[in-house]
This record gives structure tokens, sequence and C-alpha cells, in this order.
């Protein structure tokens, strides 16, 4: 990491982003089966007429403030930044969501936009669960039926997740083909979509598949550095130095970043899962190990073999745990926007165990990903600059896993 | 030469319809995948399908997802579908389309693929996940015209988007018969009608129909509305239960013969 880079300044326009066929420079755009087209195409086209109208905005805003308990507070972690001894490091309090993680700000606004749509019935994949009990909760909301497909390697280690959505009424339907995890969730999602794409709404829950779902997922999680640009100068009268995010698809990533993407003094780190380390080939680090292809539905780097066969990708935290990427992080690699490191799973329960102990704050293993990122780098800095991390969950659901480590 | 142009010419002189049969290239090993495909073609099959196996068919069903994971443990990779291509062109020369997902032939190389595939012998190419919006990136840099890029059409495909799909199409189209993956139960008729209805009305491009046909007679209700038939799982089907059998290709060459037959039109 060289907190002397600066990003020079690029061609990158926030408002040319994506293309009208949902590229993303050579990224994204829109691999499904054909069956699926026209209900991609249907779904952009609802997503354009609803997003823009007062009456959905109103809406969406009510629920958001009423329901999810927005706005989120920022937090200065005293604490911990003392213990370092380096940068100030503030936290976006999206552990504080209705559900404990931002994944609710984007299932709210999916599920809203099905029911604008008329849609009475909603799927959707999940690794972690954290996603899952998100689209469970909103189905519930708005009374629709719902389906939520989990690898039998995640409903495992994530029962606690299992059973929330099963309260809140949702089916969870195991999925034990390829290797178990959430990219077959999303491929088993992706064969059920293609049976009942005339009356399901499919609930994607990153900045992935095809488009317009990283689009639609940025539009509805870029609430989080919206508020925290504002809450931050509020706060401290500038802008951060530096923002730090974990990224599996990354759509907590692209929430904080986006609306500073044009700021070009503040730095971003992505932290992707290293595993048990990129060299063991053990990990789930997309951008920083892997190379250009196509998965569920988009252009994006990828961790596969030679002959374009998938890799499985290997994390301590089964939200990270996705050997595909948002094809915008692709974009923001290739051009230097963002900067993307690699945490091992000991990194990351040191930062988890860190957090516990000194702020009285249990992160989500997804979280802490960025958090040791975040340590790492303050480190090396002055006490007045300025981190801002993501905090993009709260860890309840990991103590199964973190339990018998720590 | 265009062997599909010729193939569908002769089978209307004769009136037959198109046997399309697909089968995942390698499986169950490589040797044996090469016996199935000559008995098939000893028995009346008038297109081959070759499907390339890959990690994560998302579009596929049960059947063929088993399938892919077979040829994918005898380490099968579109460089070695590219071999058993010259090798089926030693014994046959019907119509051969590779069948794929669109990631194995980004990591063999764009610009490579056509170039070798017509090298190998093949015919053209059909990929599951490349709709008519993203296939110009491979298409465009096709040099030789005798190449099909088999397009899809789907149920919920529109009207106006279906004559915009064939007029990108070469070959012949392939009409899914039902929304769903490969290897779905049921056949519905009625909608196949419909679809193809519409289809003559805005193409004079061959039809085949595939996904969900099983039996001689769904082959036999099928042909009478298109000129082709694919069957795919069925076939995969037969190869799963009888993968230690000492005669499986035997087998599947009778079973491919009794489809043949539905393909006969009797007037």
């Amino acid at each position: 990491m060289n907190p002397e880079t600066e990003f020079n300044s690029q061609t990158y326009n926030t408002g040319s982003y994506p293309d009208e066929n949902g590229h993303f420079g050579p990224y994204g755009g829109r691999y499904v089966a054909e069956t699926l087209m026209p209900a991609l195409i249907e779904l952009e086209a609802a997503y354009n007429r609803f997003l823009p109208d007062p009456r959905f905005k109103k809406e969406l805003h009510h629920l958001l403030k009423n329901y999810t308990g927005r706005p989120t507070p920022i937090f200065y972690a005293r604490r911990l930044s003392e213990s370092i001894g380096g940068a100030s490091i503030y936290l976006k309090r999206e552990d504080l969501t209705h559900t404990g993680a931002h994944k609710i700000n984007n299932t709210l606004g999916q599920t809203l936009l099905a029911k604008w749509m008329g849609k009475k019935k909603v799927i959707a994949e999940t690794g972690a669960g954290q996603h899952g009990v998100a689209t469970a909760t909103t189905a519930a909301l708005f009374g629709m039926e719902c389906k939520i497909f989990m690898g039998v390697e995640d409903i495992s280690r994530q029962a606690p997740n299992v059973k929330r959505m099963e309260l809140l009424g949702a089916e969870v339907v195991p999925v034990d083909s390829g290797t178990g995890t959430l990219k077959d969730a999303m491929n088993e999602a992706l064969r059920y979509w293609v049976s009942a794409v005339r009356d399901t709404f499919y609930v994607i829950g990153s900045v992935a598949g095809p488009h317009p779902y990283p689009v639609m997922v940025r539009e509805f999680q870029k609430i989080i550095g919206e508020e925290a640009r504002e809450q931050i100068l509020e706060l401290t009268g500038r802008l951060p130095d530096l923002l730090v995010a974990c990224v599996g698809g990354g759509s907590n990533a692209i929430g904080l970043f986006y609306p500073f993407i044009d700021d070009q003094k503040v730095q971003m780190i992505g932290a992707e899962a290293a595993g048990t380390g990129i060299d063991t080939g053990k990990h789930a680090a997309t951008l920083c190990a892997g190379s250009v292809g196509v998965l569920h539905g988009s252009k994006s780097y990828l961790l596969q073999n030679e002959n374009g066969q998938i890799n499985e990708a290997h994390s301590i935290s089964a939200g990270l745990d996705y050997p595909g990427v948002g094809p915008e992080h692709s974009l923001f690699k290739d051009i230097n926007r963002v900067q993307y490191v690699a945490i091992t799973d000991q990194e990351a329960l040191d930062a988890f165990s860190a957090l516990c102990r000194k702020e009285g704050i249990i992160p989500a293993l997804e979280s802490a990903h960025a958090l040791a990122a975040a340590m790492c780098e303050a480190k090396n800095r002055p006490k007045d600059d300025i981190i801002l991390v993501n905090l993009s969950g709260r860890g309840d659901k990991d103590l199964g896993i973190v339990g018998p480590l720590l | 030469m265009n062997r599909l142009k010729t193939a569908f010419e002769t089978l209307a002189k004769n009136n037959e319809k198109a046997l399309v049969g697909f089968v995942t290239a390698g499986d169950p090993d490589i040797d044996t995948s090469l016996d199935i495909i000559a008995a098939m073609c000893d028995n009346g099959m008038d297109i081959l399908e070759l499907g390339v196996p890959f990690s994560d068919p998302s579009a596929d069903g049960p059947v063929i997802q088993r399938s892919s994971s077979r040829a994918l443990k005898r380490h099968v990779s579109l460089k070695t579908v590219m071999e058993m291509i010259r090798k089926i062109r030693k014994f046959t020369s019907i119509p051969i389309i590779i069948f794929s997902y669109y990631n194995p032939i980004m990591a063999y190389g764009v610009e490579n693929f056509q170039p070798d595939a017509l090298a190998a012998g093949a015919d053209g190419v059909l990929l599951v996940d490349l709709p008519l919006e993203e296939s110009d990136e491979l298409t465009s840099c096709w040099t030789v015209n005798d190449f099909s890029l088999i397009n899809l059409v789907a149920p919920t495909t529109p009207k106006d988007r279906m004559a915009k799909i064939a007029a990108a199409s070469s070959g012949f189209l392939y009409l899914v018969s039902k929304t769903g993956v490969t290897g779905s139960d049921g056949l519905d008729t009625s909608e196949i009608q419909t679809q193809m209805n519409i289809l003559r009305s805005v193409t004079d491009l061959p039809v085949c129909v595939g996904f969900g046909i099983s039996t001689a007679e769904d082959v036999a209700t099928v042909a009478s509305m298109a000129d082709g038939v694919v069957i795919g799982s069925a076939f995969e089907r037969l190869i799963e239960e009888n993968i230690d059998h000492p005669e499986l290709a035997s087998l599947i060459g009778q079973r491919t013969a009794e489809y043949k037959a539905a393909t006969i039109i009797n007037s």
C-alpha cells in the first residue's frame, strides 16, 4: 500500500457509466440466457420509470428512515485509533440498521420496485445469510412470497440466519450443487428465475449480476456514502483522507465510495479476503489475484483456471466467499481509482477482536476485513488523517465461527 | 461448403426433419464420448451439438450439470473439444456445432476461437449466455462467413426481438420450447406452435426446437411443427443411467435410431 499514490485525473465521470447496455468500460453487460433478456429489459424500464417518481422516492425514504433506522451514525473510534497510534478511524455504522447490515438498503429498494411492478413473488441468493435475511424481511413487510437460495455449506456455518429467514416466512432452498456456497446459490437462483421469470422478481444482493443490477444496487446503496459525506463534513469540517470497505461482490464498498468518486483527494481501499493467504490458493481475492471473464451475467474479474472454469473461493467470512466481483470494481481497479488489498482470515480475526475490546462493537467478519486494512493504513499516517471505514454489518451471526478461534 | 445449409436442403428434399443431438464432450470420458458420437452418427443423427463442460452451468438442469462435472473430472477443456472435433470429422460429414457458455471461449481467446474451430471442422457455435446485445465482441473478429452463430429464441422473446435475433443469425434458429432450464419435464405443444407461427413470419431460417423433448412421441410432435428437434438431457440421462454398461455407445445408437425414425414425415 502506498499512501502517496494519488488518483490521477482520469476520464472517469460518474455520469457516464454504465452505458446503455450496462457496460462499465469493458466490464458489466448482460451475459444471460435469452429467456431472461426480456425480463432484464422490463426491469430496466421499470427502474428508469419508477425511481425518479416522487411517490416512489417518498415511500422509499419513509421506509429507510422509519423502518431501517437511517441515517446510521458515524462514530469516532477513539480507543481503537489511540491504540494504533496513527490516523483517526471513523466508523460508518451500517451494523445499526434493521437486520444488522447494509444489505437492507438494497432489498428495501428492490422489493419496493417489485411491488410497484406488480410482482408478488421474490427470490434471492445468499452467502452469509445477511442478504437472505434482508430480502425475507422486506418480503414480509410487503406481504410477498419469498424463496432464498443458499449453499449447503453456508447453511451449516450461518445457522442463525437460516432460522431468521424461516421465522420471517421465507422458504430457504438448500443448494448442494458445485461447492455449496454463494456462487452455486446464485446459479440455482438463476435457474429458478428462468422457470418462474414471468411472475417473479429476482433480488440480487450485490453490485454484480447482469445489467441493470450493478447500477440499481449502487443506486440503492449510495445512501451510505451520501450520509457519510455529510456527516464527516459536519463532524470534522473536511472530507476523509481515506475510505475503506470490504469487497466480496462489492455493494457496501460501492455504496460508500460512489458519492466520493469525484473527490479526487479522497483515497479508497477495497479489502478483499485473502483467506489463508493468496499463495495458498485458498482465498477470495478476485481483484488482487483473478483474471477477466464472464460469470453470473456480467464481465468482470474472476477466480478461474486457464480453461475458464471457475475456482472455488475461500474465506472465513461467508459474505466475501465469492469468486466474482461487481463490474464497476473491475473498472475502478483498472483506472486506479480504488486500491484493492487482500486481508487474511487471521488479520480479520485480529481486527474483529480489537474492535470488540476497544470499542464494544462486535463487527461482522466481512467488515472486520475492512477494519484490518484500515488499521494497517492508520499505523503509517498522522493523527489528523481521517480514515472512514464502512462497518457494513454486525457480528452476532459469526459467533459460531469466531468462538472456537478466539 | 456450408454443411448446415446442405443438411437442411437434403432433409427437406427427403421429407425429413433434423435430429439434433447434444452430448457433453468427454462424458463419461473422451474415448467413450467419441464412441457414443460415432454411434449417434451411424444411427441417423443429422447435426451434432457438442457441449463444452463448464463449472457453473446456470442455464442447465441437474442432468447436464452432472454430465458437465463428469467431463471436468476428465479435464476436458475447449482445447480438448477442438481435438475431439478433429477426430469426429474423420468419420462424419454432418454439421458440428460447439455448444458452450461464454467464459471458456474467453479463456481460450476470442480471436483464436473461430479460426481454430473452423480448422478443426466445426460449423458454428451456440453460446447460452451470449445474447444478441453482447455477441458483437465475438463475431466482430470473425473473418470467415461460413461459420454460424446459432442464436436462441425463448418463449419470453417478443416478436420484434425475434426478428432482430433472426437477422443476426445464420444456419438455424434454436427455439427454446419453454421457460426453464434444460431437461425440464413436459412439452407444451400449443406454446411451441404459437412461437413457431411468429418465428415463421419473421424469418426464413430453419428452426430447431429444444428443451424438454425426451420421447420418440415428443420428437414426432415437434417434428411436425419445426425443421429440427434437439435432444440433449434425454441422451445425457441415458449415459448417466448406463455409465458402466459395456455397450453404452450402442444403447445411445439405438435410442438415436428411434428418435430419427420419428423425424421422418409420413405423407
